[in-house]
């Protein structure tokens, strides 16, 4: 489904991301793991089409459509989604109007009926319930005064909404405590199924004991140096980077 | 979409211009300005001597102060007003009955379609009773019967100069004199027409009132004079709109708006202030030079502006409280856009004489493309003002970085049990916002509109609901184009 072909990204003289290579399934979840300033968020980014950053070679295509010539509305219609690492309040808009105007323009791209009001909250009502979010975060302004966790689980809320086929997760698990991260991981766990695929970017380990990835990539310095089994953030979390920076840089991915 | 959505905008101005213009036969006075135009617009109203001689005290007034004294503290430029190439009076020969207000005014009818509310409809649904003034006069006013058993009076203030001279002789002038600007002595010497309203004592207007102006002729000053009284205990909510067709030149608008609420009385002020804005070049444009105050002159009274500026190429007003009466209350509410080379300088004056009198301040501006936007407030509290209370807030909103935008704050406390709080804000929509949005599906114009209506919320809140609306859909009109 996502083809990350050969991948080169330089953010203005600095070359990021050096040549990668990752092909995603329907049905898998993949693990992005590495050090601080190796390029996971860089990666995410890219998926999503944020600007800045300067893509001088290789591609990526979401079902053999080049995701790189589409801006991010379009890529996000196709069903690109990235739960952002810091979620950005928007002062005056509600939660819920915010989401209908996004799940409608998403549906009217897939040539579905949009949802009108009525729909639309009992559609939101049954997400609500599943991911465990209350009324008080969805009538409050976009992110507006929400604690680090709540901003998390709205983000994880929109993705159950939203229903995309590639959810990309920035550093979901940063600033969580171990509840919310249970909370968290169980929405994606509910989201997960043969249609749709994955990819966890993350620091730590931790996530990945709730949210089990099918495979787990190391990122160092802009290049994947190992890719293996769960079994892998295991190890990772044992031996620390160190361990894989140390051993020659692996020029084989998945 | 913008294309498309522009292209429907030239059409619709177009449609307006063949549309309208051939069948409307006007009757105009010659361009210029003297005591001679004075007297003919007096004469063409068939007004009484009175009014006359105010106009023409007005007049000589406005004579000593040409020129050196018009104001120029504003944050705006623009080329000298050539006073004497001006048309002071036209009017349309045939009055319009009300039921063919659309055939009237197509374009207002297109903006009101393409806002997704038909006039008609509209009127029908929601009971708003409207004055709709066309260049120089008012065309028709609409539910007078159904208001007048009330005690309500509403109607063109040529009417009322004609049906109830006591109450303008008493009331005009008392709030804003003609000494008290360039404009405001302009305006009461040529003033033409404009509503005239009049809530009784103890009643409670039930429907909204509203004002259309339209500024029609070519070359023509808009001068109208709006005088609003809300008796003892007396309410009501009052709208007025303004359009204006596209043109190459500049237009004047100078209007002077007076009201007056007493003992107990509630006057609710919102303007959907729409005036063509010139092109992207800064080419045209009415410039919107108005004098707006509001004096509560009884105790417990109240008067709240809420405005939306969305158009004119340069707005210059400042909807003013003089919070005389004790526990009187004065708020302001402004959503003020530029766009392209748009200016303005707007914001408001709160004086307070009374003892805990209470005023608040919200004004949100935005800037984009070249234009420049200013806040000017003033907030004054009188020695004898006992407890008086302040609180503004004042943000401003930049889209893109060729737009300035400015805070102008005057606060001068002359007691000391007075507590007066300024709150500013300068934010650039940021670029991780609309990501964000876009991120969603949302796209880049969309986006924009909803970080802009979510900005601007504390003050279409208090809009009433039917325009609520309106205003959101004018405010992503006219920020069309203003990002990539």
């Amino acid at each position: 489904m996502l083809t990350v072909k050969d991948l080169y990204v330089r953010v203005e003289d600095k070359e990021i991301l050096k040549g990668i290579n990752l092909q995603v399934n329907r049905g898998e979840v993949h693990a992005i793991m590495g050090p601080n300033g190796s390029g996971k968020s860089t990666l995410a980014n890219v998926i999503a089409g944020k600007e800045g950053y300067e893509i001088t070679g290789g591609e990526v295509t979401l079902d053999g459509k080049d995701l790189l010539d589409m801006l991010p509305e379009e890529r996000a219609r196709e069903g690109v989604f990235l739960a952002f690492q810091y979620p950005v309040e928007i002062p005056g808009v509600s939660n819920a109007s915010f989401l209908k105007t996004a799940l409608n323009e998403i549906r009217k791209h897939k040539g579905l009926e949009e949802l009108d009001a009525m729909h639309f909250l009992k559609f939101m009502k049954e997400k609500m319930k599943m991911v465990g979010i209350d009324d008080n975060l969805i009538n409050r302004p976009v992110n507006q005064g929400f604690s680090g966790g709540e901003k998390k689980r709205n983000e994880i809320f929109q993705l159950q909404m939203l229903q995309p086929t590639l959810a990309v997760l920035d550093e979901t698990d940063s600033g969580l405590d171990i509840d919310a991260l249970k909370v968290v991981s169980h929405g994606v766990n509910l989201f997960r199924n043969k249609d749709n695929a994955v990819v966890v970017v993350t620091h730590y380990q931790r996530l990945l004991n709730y949210i089990v990835p099918d495979f787990v990539h190391v990122l160092v310095s802009g290049r994947i140096v190992k890719s293996g089994g769960k079994e892998l953030a295991l190890e990772l979390e044992d031996k620390g980077y160190d361990w894989v920076t140390n051993t020659v840089p692996a020029a084989e991915t998945v | 979409m913008s294309t498309e959505v522009s292209n429907v905008e030239e059409l619709a101005i177009k449609d307006y211009k063949y549309g309208f213009q051939t069948e409307i036969e006007t009757d105009v006075i010659p361009k210029g300005l003297s005591e001679e135009t004075v007297r003919a617009i007096s004469l063409k109203k068939d007004e009484p001597e009175w009014m006359l001689e105010w106009r023409l005290k007005a007049f000589r007034h406005w004579l000593t102060i040409t020129k050196e004294n018009e104001p120029a503290w504003a944050n705006i430029s623009y080329p000298e007003v050539d006073f004497q190439d001006i048309i002071y009076y036209a009017a349309p020969k045939q009055k319009i009955s009300l039921n063919s207000l659309d055939e009237v005014d197509p374009e207002l009818l297109k903006t009101f379609e393409k806002l997704g509310i038909s006039l008609q409809e509209q009127k029908r649904l929601t009971g708003v009773a409207v004055d709709a003034v066309f260049d120089s006069v008012s065309v028709t006013t609409t539910f007078k019967a159904e208001l007048s058993k009330l005690g309500i009076i509403f109607c063109s203030m040529s009417e009322a100069v004609q049906e109830h001279p006591d109450l303008v002789k008493k009331y005009i002038g008392s709030v804003v004199p003609y000494t008290d600007n360039f404009y405001a002595a302009l305006n009461s010497a040529v003033f033409s027409d404009g509503s005239f309203c009049y809530i009784p004592k103890g009643v409670r207007c039930p429907m909204e009132l509203s004002t259309y102006f339209r500024i029609n002729t070519s070359g023509t000053g808009q001068f109208e004079r709006t005088l609003l009284i809300a008796d003892e205990g007396g309410y009501v909510s009052y709208l007025e709109g303004c359009t204006a067709p596209m043109r190459d030149e500049n237009q004047l608008h100078a209007a002077v708006v007076e009201l007056v609420a007493l003992d107990d009385a509630t006057i609710k002020y919102s303007t959907v202030q729409n005036w063509y804005p010139g092109n992207s070049e800064g080419l045209g444009g009415i410039y919107n030079f108005v004098t707006k105050r509001g004096a509560c002159r009884g105790k417990n009274s109240k008067i709240t502006w809420t405005q939306v500026e969305t158009g004119s190429a340069i707005t210059w007003k400042y909807p003013s409280c003089i919070l005389q009466g004790d526990n009187s209350v004065g708020e302001f509410y402004s959503v003020a856009v530029t766009n392209n080379r748009q200016q303005a300088d707007t914001g408001t004056k709160m004086i307070h004489l009374g003892k805990n009198t209470r005023s608040t301040i919200v004004s949100k501006g935005i800037s984009a493309g070249k234009s420049n936007n200013s806040y000017r407030g003033l907030v004054r509290v009188h020695k004898k003002a006992e407890n008086a209370r302040n609180f503004t807030q004042c943000d401003s909103l930049l889209i893109g970085d060729k737009c300035g935008a400015h805070t102008f704050p005057y606060i001068e406390v002359a007691n000391k049990s007075a507590k007066v709080e300024h709150e500013a804000t300068t934010s650039k929509i940021g670029e991780d916002q609309l990501f964000y949005l876009r991120q969603r599906g949302i796209a880049m114009e969309d986006a924009i509109n909803m970080i802009v209506n979510g900005y601007c919320k504390d003050v279409f809140r208090e809009l009433p609901m039917e325009f609520a609306v309106e205003a959101q859909k004018l405010l992503s009109i006219s920020l069309e184009g203003s990002v990539g």
